[in-house]
């Protein structure tokens, strides 16, 4: 199975993960400081921006998109609930 | 002046507002009676909903308002300095509802104002102020570090300072007077109609203890919070909780930096890493675990490793040392189906510290059934601690090899601290 790095630069971890893997996921169990809410990609509190490697998360779907909006998010910020490992990153919280 | 007169201008009167700073008022509210707050939080002497008027020479700003209940006594106050239709600007720094509840009203008595939220706080302004039926949703801008809004003569200027202590909150400071009104930050649940810190009784525990409960588990965000204030001209901090500042201000910055330290220092020693195991033992099986797991730990060089026992010290304590430690494994036996009483405490104890990072392990002796050591797992798992080493259960007394089993638990988990320093890759399989 395709593997990825994704870093959490807030506690400078990096973790080996299969590719597809959601960002929540993996951030959770390293006890990364990205916060959550509904986890539904709905309330918007698990968002986090995207230091490198953006093109490397799945697309945001429209409703994500919305929630991005609506929380006035910068450019390249994600919500972990959402973005699902594809390739190499490094993420923190928004 | 006389003396009667003097000591009416220092104490909060009904209906009227209070100048704090020239053109400056308070027009919050005291709540004397509350004695719980949130649920979390004892409130001896009651708290305040401070909320603030800023007079400039175009328009009237509103910063803050109250808790529903006390909507009435809001208004008495703000309608003894302004008119609704002088009031352009209103500032919400944070949308808790002991905040926000005179909001709705306000907005519908003062039309012509404009809401200024910090753009985290949009979702929860929406599920605040839902509108009934065809009411129109409230307008609104959202506003980050270095945004200003004019009132003519005056400046407010926002600090965006997000997490302190919820994802929304913001500062809001007024340029030319250097007054900044601060939120929740620094502010406490200490109710005193003299309002002034230089005037109130003395307030400094609900000060410390406010911070305790309700700005520890963000640590971090205070110290950016505080990076962002300490350049700023500070003649008065206006919190919309307990005294208002203006004697020495900046004392309170100090002190926020002082409580954001960690407990103990941050490590040992530099190079060392800190294990602390914890126990509850009914027959001295768990006991005799957790030493046998410590003697394993111990042999990893730079992991230091110490062993108490629940029964025997107060939970404070040992929440500071789990604050300052980089992982910890807790020990209990089986008891009806669950861990014993003092795991959960201590457990329930660490949502005011942040636990970022560090790493757990959970271990205990049983009779029958053996619960508690997945019961405690998932517990720190749902508290965001990584769980690199299975958890070891053992069926009433260890025999050697048991016992052996328990020092190898020991060096996996003080190899898992060591390995997982930070920089190095961790396998996602490895996470538990």
């Amino acid at each position: 199975m395709a593997k990825a790095k994704i870093t959490f630069t807030d506690i400078d971890q990096t973790v080996n993960v299969p590719a597809g893997t959601r960002v929540i996921e993996v951030s959770e169990k390293i006890g990364a400081g990205i916060i959550y809410g509904c986890r539904e990609g709905d309330c918007g509190t698990c968002m986090m921006h995207v230091e490198e490697g953006w093109n490397n998360l799945t697309e945001p779907s429209v409703l994500e998109e919305k929630v991005l909006r609506e929380n006035m998010a910068s450019r390249h910020d994600r919500l972990a609930c959402q973005a699902q490992i594809l390739g190499d990153c490094r993420v923190k919280p928004a | 002046m006389t003396a009667a007169r003097s000591e009416r201008q220092t104490v909060a009167q009904p209906g009227e507002a209070v100048e704090i700073a020239p053109g400056v008022h308070w027009i919050g509210v005291l709540d004397p009676t509350l004695r719980s707050f949130d649920i979390i939080l004892r409130t001896a002497n009651g708290t305040t909903y401070n909320a603030y008027l800023v007079r400039g020479s175009e328009s009237v700003a509103v910063i803050d308002t109250v808790k529903a209940g006390f909507a009435e006594e809001f208004f008495a106050r703000l309608e003894s300095v302004a008119r609704y239709d002088e009031i352009r600007v209103i500032v919400l720094n944070h949308l808790e509802p002991d905040h926000t509840g005179a909001l709705p009203e306000l907005m519908r008595r003062a039309p012509r104002a404009r809401l200024y939220i910090s753009t985290r706080a949009t979702t929860m302004l929406k599920a605040l102020l839902k509108p009934k039926g065809d009411e129109r949703p409230f307008e609104y801008e959202t506003v980050g570090t270095g945004d200003e809004v004019s009132l003519g003569d005056r400046t407010l200027r926002f600090l965006h300072t997000p997490f302190l202590h919820w994802p929304d909150t913001q500062c809001t400071y007024l340029v030319e007077d250097g007054v900044l009104f601060s939120g929740d930050v620094f502010g406490c649940h200490h109710c005193d109609n003299r309002l002034f810190n230089d005037l109130c009784g003395d307030f400094r525990f609900a000060f410390d203890y406010y911070y305790a409960h309700i700005m520890r588990p963000f640590k971090t965000y205070v110290m950016d919070a505080i990076k962002l204030i300490e350049p700023l001209k500070l003649k008065l901090i206006a919190p919309t909780h307990g005294p208002i500042l203006r004697d020495r201000p900046r004392r309170s910055l100090t002190r926020y930096r002082e409580l954001s330290s960690a407990s103990f220092s941050e490590r040992i020693d530099n190079d060392e890493r800190s294990l602390i195991v914890f126990y509850m033992s009914a027959y001295g099986n768990t006991a005799r675990m957790a030493e046998a797991i410590c003697a394993g730990a111990e042999e990893a060089p730079g992991v230091r490793v110490s062993l108490y026992d629940l029964e025997g010290g107060e939970l404070q304590p040992f929440v500071d040392l789990i604050e300052s430690a980089d992982a910890l494994a807790l020990g209990s036996p089986t008891i009806n189906g669950d861990a014993v009483k003092p795991i959960w405490d201590l457990l329930s104890s660490l949502a005011v510290i942040d636990l970022k990072g560090k790493l757990g392990a959970a271990f205990g002796s049983y009779g029958w059934t053996g619960e508690a050591v997945r019961m405690i797992e998932d517990r720190l798992r749902g508290l965001k601690l990584r769980v690199p080493v299975p958890g070891l259960r053992v069926k009433l007394i260890p025999t050697d090899e048991e016992l052996d089993a328990c020092r190898d638990f020991g060096r996996a988990l003080a190899g898992a601290i060591v390995s997982g320093e930070r920089g190095k890759v961790i396998d996602f399989a490895d996470l538990g």
